[in-house]
């Protein structure tokens, strides 16, 4: 299997029990961290933003991580996203196919990247879902849902099978068809 | 111009990484780069397309097939010994006989290089002096 950089977390947590308030409502957020530590940091970032209650004066319940139940069915997932670009925040809805939740939001942090050249820490995730095939927006996704799929594969680079057989020079050129 | 393509049922063999050597059947397309791949004894898996070489035979599924049903429909199309006799197939099975030899079969091959050399050498030597003649 594929290493994810991206782990989603369900993180759990209250503010402390006080003298005014014997049992505070609990919250549960789901995120997406590259380890726990970042995810109970995170947690308290957004819980900061809509209530008020601090880490020093909360507590954390529990943290879980969450792995995908069904790794070896493609779906189509929706990421519903914030963020800040150089004048401004705005939001995006973004369309993946993959097998894997995790995987999904890896392909959007590294296209956020490459396009609107956003880095991971401006972007804020608002909602994830596998969307239904019939309910995709994005042609670039819609051009999949064919179950006769048929398609050559263009152009082939020859590749030594370990990178140890790599060679600065070859003696002959490359056959590229095929 | 393109006689092999990717689509459900195409037979690929893998060319890089830890199943290099494995012959996978393409189950499904994820999108423009990767696919689902499967096999009769691996998990299935996602591949790049820059990790498989697509053969030229296919098998008879539908989208992502059950385990069981894609073990029958390789027995159906016999793709064991379609592969093992397509020149391709052939020439890695002689590759993997190559590097498994030990030395008393390198000695074995020495021997029979040289007896065979000198066949056809004399051979050779005979329709020679037959068209000097």
């Amino acid at each position: 299997m594929v290493t994810y950089k991206f782990h989603q977390y369900q993180v759990v947590g209250r503010a402390l029990p006080s003298e005014t308030d014997e049992h505070p409502k609990i919250y549960r957020m789901k995120l997406w961290a590259t380890n726990e530590v970042r995810a109970k940091s995170k947690f308290w970032y957004f819980l900061r933003k809509l209530k008020k209650v601090k880490k020093s004066n909360g507590q954390m319940l529990a943290i879980n991580e969450i792995f995908e139940k069904s790794p070896t069915k493609i779906k189509n997932y929706g990421i519903w996203l914030r963020y800040q670009s150089r004048t401004g925040y705005h939001n995006m809805y973004k369309e993946y196919r993959d097998t894997t939740l995790n995987g999904a939001v890896e392909q959007m942090y590294t296209e956020m990247a490459s396009r609107h050249r956003v880095r991971h820490h401006c972007i804020q995730i608002i909602k994830t879902a596998t969307i239904p095939a019939k309910l995709c927006k994005r042609e670039s996704t819609k051009q999949f849902h064919n179950s006769k799929i048929k398609f050559p594969l263009v152009h082939r680079t020859v590749r030594p099978p370990t990178r140890k057989l790599k060679t600065t020079y070859k003696a002959s050129r490359p056959n590229l068809f095929m | 111009p393109f006689k092999r393509y990717v689509e459900i049922g195409r037979v690929a063999l893998v060319n890089y990484g830890k199943d290099y050597g494995r012959l996978v059947v393409i189950v499904d397309v994820i999108d423009q780069n990767r696919a689902l791949v499967d096999a009769p004894d691996m998990v299935r898996t996602q591949m790049n397309f820059k990790r498989l070489s697509l053969t030229d035979i296919t098998i008879d599924i539908k989208r992502v097939p059950k385990k069981k049903t894609l073990i029958a429909a390789m027995e159906a199309a016999d793709v064991k010994n379609k592969w093992e006799n397509s020149s391709w197939g052939r020439k890695l099975i002689v590759q993997k006989r190559r590097a498994s030899l030990n030395d008393f079969d390198r000695f074995k091959i020495m021997l029979a290089k040289i007896k065979k050399a000198g066949v056809v050498r004399q051979e050779l030597a005979k329709l020679k002096k037959q068209s000097a003649a």
